[in-house]
């Protein structure tokens, strides 16, 4: 008798480990899609206003056609890579960043640009655009590392190998270019 | 992050737990003295209790926002303060966005309220806003931000309350004790046996020394609660942000104002960023203070060199210290990898300017009004400028500042 409810508690409580690993796991793969969405949002948010900047600054910047064109071509490039993968997209998103930081860095020197407020709001938003992609990326990258832990360490990648979670893709922006600092000449 | 939120839920709730038991020992002790039984008296503590939960849960965020003074607003009204808080709201992985609220005062400060992550609201003062630059901003509303999902509103509510609780428990007893004393004396002479006698003087005096001792206790155990989750929402802040300098600078600003926000009382304090009850000349570090003192936070911020992470806050928390005792679990402190902290960013236009930048520029403005008035100016290879009016005789000018005879 007792034997049989040894074996009734240690099947008891190997199933509440598999269900507690489980949820764990699932809610950990839900949080990583969630914030990949975030970061999808903010890219998509910057692709809207980069036509509008461009806009705006064109009649200010007329000696800037190359930089303007960088932008725009950049944007386009991210645009059409939306459905790629995180490490094609993060490419085409950092040259699109780097392109962006030129112009601004750029628009610097233009006070007449500086003095109009269409231009002000369009910079306060691409900033804080900025912003929430790199801290999405930063969320989205925490939440990976947690998951990918948790597939792989002892116990639960018992569970994570049982019904095939694989582990989740970093979302890196590395271009050669971003470790330099933007050039400005103020001419 | 979870296992920083659970352990240092386990350890508030040891804290909690003592509250607690303060309310309950007095609410028993007072109905054993009062109607002699100690379970009518746990029942009243527990109705006070329970009637004052329910208003602080479903109620707590209107009624301290209406007290405070604060006005909602949308992303069009302030876009950097809105953005900033979008920011945070995506760093820490919070659902929902939180509401915003501008309080109209020239006293600086911030504070979180919400019961749980998807009913939060941070309110800053108009004077705060305007004092600090973007990453600053950051940094204080990162704090905010922390406090809303490590869910210290919802634990600092509980507290408050039985707190709140335990003093008006103590405060009527000890009215009840002056007034109704004879009516208590001559029922207890009613009684004869001498063994309930000796028993009635031992429950007056464990009532006594709980009336007064209770409010005291708890308001310290609610001040502990308080100053521990003030360094972790530090912690987190300079997490989020990645950033820890603009957390301190922050701080410093905050701690260098000397005026009292207006609409706070003891009850609210523990809410805001900084204890907005400080008074100039008095040190904060004591047991009596819900916030560690500001020049403490500034120094462990600033100690975390090169990394921003839990585990960065604790090595930094344990050298101004220079104590073995750190103030994160240990849980939280080993989970995390390295974290980087990232650069500045780049001044803002319109933002908040250095005080150099304003020499510059009224140096700028006076030269031109010199030159307009047929000022001569002369460079010194020492860096000095020296502005010479019209008609003055001689051909040179001895640089008083080096020494060299300069020529006009």
């Amino acid at each position: 008798m007792i034997a049989v409810w040894i074996i009734v508690a240690i099947v008891v409580i190997f199933l509440a480990f598999l269900a507690g690993n489980y949820n764990g796991l699932v809610g950990l793969r839900n949080q990583v899609k969630n914030a990949w969405a975030q970061i999808d949002v903010q890219l998509k948010r910057r692709h809207d206003l980069i036509p509008n900047l461009v806009e705006t600054v064109r009649g200010y910047m007329t000696h800037e056609r190359g930089t303007l064109e960088a932008v725009t071509k950049a944007r386009n490039v991210a645009q059409q890579l939306s459905s790629a993968g995180a490490g094609e997209r993060g490419k085409a998103e950092g040259e699109l960043s780097v392109a962006l930081g030129r112009l601004l860095a750029v628009a610097e020197s233009y006070p007449d640009l500086k003095a109009n407020q269409n231009f002000l709001a369009l910079q306060e938003e691409l900033t804080s655009t900025e912003n929430k992609i790199s801290f999405s990326r930063q969320f989205y990258n925490d939440s990976v590392l947690k998951f990918n832990n948790k597939t792989q360490m002892f116990p639960s990648n018992i569970i994570a190998g049982m019904f095939s979670f694989k582990a989740g893709e970093f979302f890196e922006v590395t271009v050669p270019e971003q470790r330099e600092a933007p050039k400005v000449s103020f001419t | 992050m979870w296992e920083q939120i659970r352990s240092n839920q386990i350890r508030s709730a040891v804290l909690v737990a003592a509250i607690a038991v303060l309310l309950l020992l007095l609410g028993y002790f007072l109905g054993l003295y009062f109607f002699s039984s100690g379970i009518g008296g746990l029942v009243i503590a527990f109705v006070v209790w329970a009637i004052m939960s329910l208003i602080a849960y479903y109620q707590g965020d209107s009624i301290l926002l209406s007290l405070s003074r604060a006005r909602k607003i949308g992303p069009d009204d302030y876009p950097r303060l809105y953005n900033v808080v979008e920011e945070m709201k995506i760093a820490s992985g919070l659902e929902k966005m939180p509401d915003v609220y501008i309080i109209d005062d020239p006293a600086l400060n911030a504070f979180a309220t919400g019961r749980d992550p998807s009913r939060a609201s941070v309110a800053i003062t108009s004077g705060l806003l305007q004092k600090l630059n973007r990453d600053e901003l950051q940094g204080v509303i990162g704090h905010e931000i922390s406090h809303v999902k490590n869910r210290d509103v919802l634990l600092m509510a509980i507290c408050s309350v039985m707190l709140g609780t335990i003093v008006i428990l103590a405060w009527y007893a000890s009215r009840f004790l002056i007034f109704g004393g004879m009516a208590g004396s001559r029922r207890s002479s009613s009684r004869d046996s001498g063994g309930a006698g000796a028993a009635q003087v031992v429950i007056l005096a464990v009532g006594l020394i709980l009336m007064i001792l209770a409010p005291i206790l708890a308001q310290l155990i609610y001040y502990a609660i308080s100053r521990k989750r003030e360094y972790l929402a530090d912690a987190s802040s300079a997490l989020y942000t990645r950033y820890p300098e603009g957390l301190a600078s922050a701080l410093e600003k905050l701690g260098a104002s000397t005026q009292q926000l207006k609409s706070a009382n003891q009850a609210t304090a523990p809410m805001y960023i900084i204890n907005p009850l400080h008074k100039e000349g008095i040190k904060a570090s004591d047991l009596t203070s819900t916030h560690p003192p500001i020049s403490e936070r500034v120094r462990i911020l600033r100690t975390m060199a090169g990394g921003a992470s839990f585990s960065d806050y604790e090595k930094a928390y344990r050298q101004v210290h220079s104590a073995g005792r750190g103030i994160l679990s240990t849980a939280a402190v080993s989970g995390a990898g390295a974290v980087s902290v990232r650069p500045a960013s780049p001044a803002e236009p319109g933002g908040v300017e250095s005080v150099s930048e304003k020499v510059t520029r009224t140096r700028e403005v006076s030269d031109v009004m010199l030159r307009l008035n047929k000022y001569r100016t002369v460079d010194c290879t020492c860096g000095a400028k020296w502005k010479i009016p019209p008609g003055f005789p001689d051909d040179s000018i001895l640089c008083t500042r080096c020494g060299r005879r300069l020529k006009i």
